[in-house]
């Protein structure tokens, strides 16, 4: 499957770039509506950018009387990103959630940079999560951790279904006059091609560690990078920061990663899936 | 919203900015203040650009080479190929008596185009030297100042302002005429609402100016 990463598409006011995905996936929704950081709030780097929207959203009593019911309308796949700042406010938010049809799995962000960080482990939310809902949960995680295999583990361990490796890491960038911080809340997010390399070791790291099913994101503009993370682990791709720059990206990798796959003589790019890791035991053996 | 590869037909200097000549195929101009994504070669993200002019067959961007991105945009030759994508977000309400258009610096952009859409109604411009205040030549009628006057000094009363310039003029302008349409600037990453970088406060609320703007009333 085909995604968009949490907070980088806004399928009601462009649809048919959410039309052009397998499934979207919404901004995160937290328990009251946030309107998030001031402004400066995203920045360029050399090789990525920077954000730091601080999960600005309309809050889930907001999301469900208003935008799910029209999300419902464009007739797609429907993931819902939920954030909190307790253990409880996840278990809430998918209790919420829980009834709705159109929801067809839940996001548990356990990992934004821009937002005083939740102080219960990944595994306690994902734990708590699982009581409050029979939908599909994936963890999304942070690859700014000392090993990610122990959170994916944990993470497996109390009923994920999924990984959505990874989030942004956290960066700063100064301006080249001031030498104070660009965005306003000093730092912010790093997305885009800098994150591949993390994102591709969280990915295969994760997949050794625990095979579970992974979406895998950072950094991915074309179809070659797709089938990297594919080979790394993933079964599933979003892109983020790519669609910024070309909302058209969607189909244009999903064509290219067909063509690649039809010049190995594949019959999907699924084949790819895990490759990577049969490259690293044979090079090990000889 | 449509994307399109276009070809870049040419580029002029203007005092200190480049006004970059793109041909048209199927994108529209749009209405005045509505605004393109131009790919920045060699960058990540696309920059915002208001269009100023829409000569036949064409599209015209005023560009300030104020960044890696912009210095780029300004460095492109005929026969280049860029990205564009657009018009985007509001433009100017047309529909008004009396228009007053106002300008500061890289803020007139917008104006040529609008100004040929109402019919070459009344401008005043300010700029902060000489050099930047050849850019005045693209609309021939308009009333131009240098710094330190001020283009807040030349608004005369009784008009309907459509302004576009840096924030401190903008505010100033707001002082002056609360019914005035103001387009202002952010930094944007997509300009089609999917990064939510561009947020400004509006009616008490940070709103994305992509979605809600550029050009946002003044009261």
């Amino acid at each position: 499957m085909l995604l968009n990463a949490s907070g980088c598409l806004d399928a009601l006011v462009a649809p048919d770039v959410a039309r052009s995905l397998d499934a979207f996936v919404t901004k995160t929704v937290t328990p009251l509506p946030r309107d998030g950081n001031a402004p400066v709030r995203i920045a360029e780097t050399d090789v990525g950018m920077l954000n730091s929207i601080g999960l600005a959203n309309p809050g889930i009593d907001r999301f469900l009387t208003r935008s799910l019911p029209q999300l419902e309308k464009l007739r797609v796949s429907i993931w819902v990103s939920v954030g909190g700042f307790e253990t409880t406010d996840y278990a809430e938010l998918c209790s919420r959630l829980d009834d709705h049809a159109a929801v067809s799995a839940i996001e548990l962000n356990v990992s934004c940079p821009n937002v005083e960080a939740p102080a219960e482990s990944a595994s306690q939310i994902v734990a708590g999560a699982r009581l409050a809902t029979r939908k599909p949960l994936w963890a999304k995680l942070s690859p700014a951790v000392p090993d990610i295999a122990d959170v994916a583990r944990a993470a497996q361990a109390a009923g994920a279904d999924g990984l959505s490796l990874v989030n942004t890491i956290r960066g700063l960038k100064l301006d080249a006059q001031t030498l104070r911080p660009v965005l306003a809340p000093g730092h912010g997010g790093l997305s885009g091609p800098a994150l591949k390399p993390i994102a591709l070791a969280a990915v295969a790291t994760c997949y050794r560690a625990t095979r579970m099913p992974i979406v895998g994101m950072g950094g991915i503009r074309t179809g070659l990078d797709a089938l990297e993370f594919v080979a790394a682990g993933a079964q599933h791709i979003a892109v983020g920061t790519t669609l910024f720059a070309d909302p058209d990206a969607p189909a244009r990798i999903r064509a290219e990663l067909h063509a690649l796959a039809s010049a190995r003589g594949w019959t999907s790019y699924e084949d790819a899936y895990g490759a990577a890791h049969e490259e690293l035991l044979s090079l090990r053996t000889t | 919203m449509r994307r399109e590869r276009l070809s870049v037909v040419g580029s002029e200097q203007v005092g200190p900015y480049t006004l970059l000549r793109v041909q048209r195929r199927g994108l529209e101009p749009g209405i005045p203040g509505q605004f393109f994504m131009l790919e920045a070669p060699g960058r990540l993200l696309p920059r915002p650009m208001s269009l100023c002019l829409a000569p036949t067959g064409e599209l015209a961007f005023l560009i300030d080479p104020i960044g890696p991105g912009t210095r780029a945009l300004c460095a492109l030759e005929a026969g280049d190929a860029v990205t564009i994508l657009g018009p985007l977000g509001n433009g100017f309400d047309l529909e008004v008596e009396r228009p007053l258009l106002v300008g500061g610096g890289i803020g007139i952009a917008p104006l040529p185009y609008l100004s040929e859409t109402l019919g070459q109604p009344p401008a005043v411009l300010g700029f902060r030297s000489d050099w930047h205040a050849q850019a005045g030549a693209l609309l021939p009628h308009a009333e131009v100042c240098v710094e330190p006057k001020l283009v807040t000094e030349l608004i005369p009363t009784g008009h309907h302002v459509l302004a576009c310039g840096p924030e401190p003029m903008l505010e100033a302008v707001r002082e002056l005429a609360a019914d005035a349409q103001l387009a202002w600037e952010a930094p944007m990453a997509c300009g089609y609402g999917a990064c939510f970088g561009c947020a400004v406060e509006i009616d008490g609320e940070l709103k994305r100016l992509c979605v809600e703007g550029p050009v946002l009333c003044a009261a």
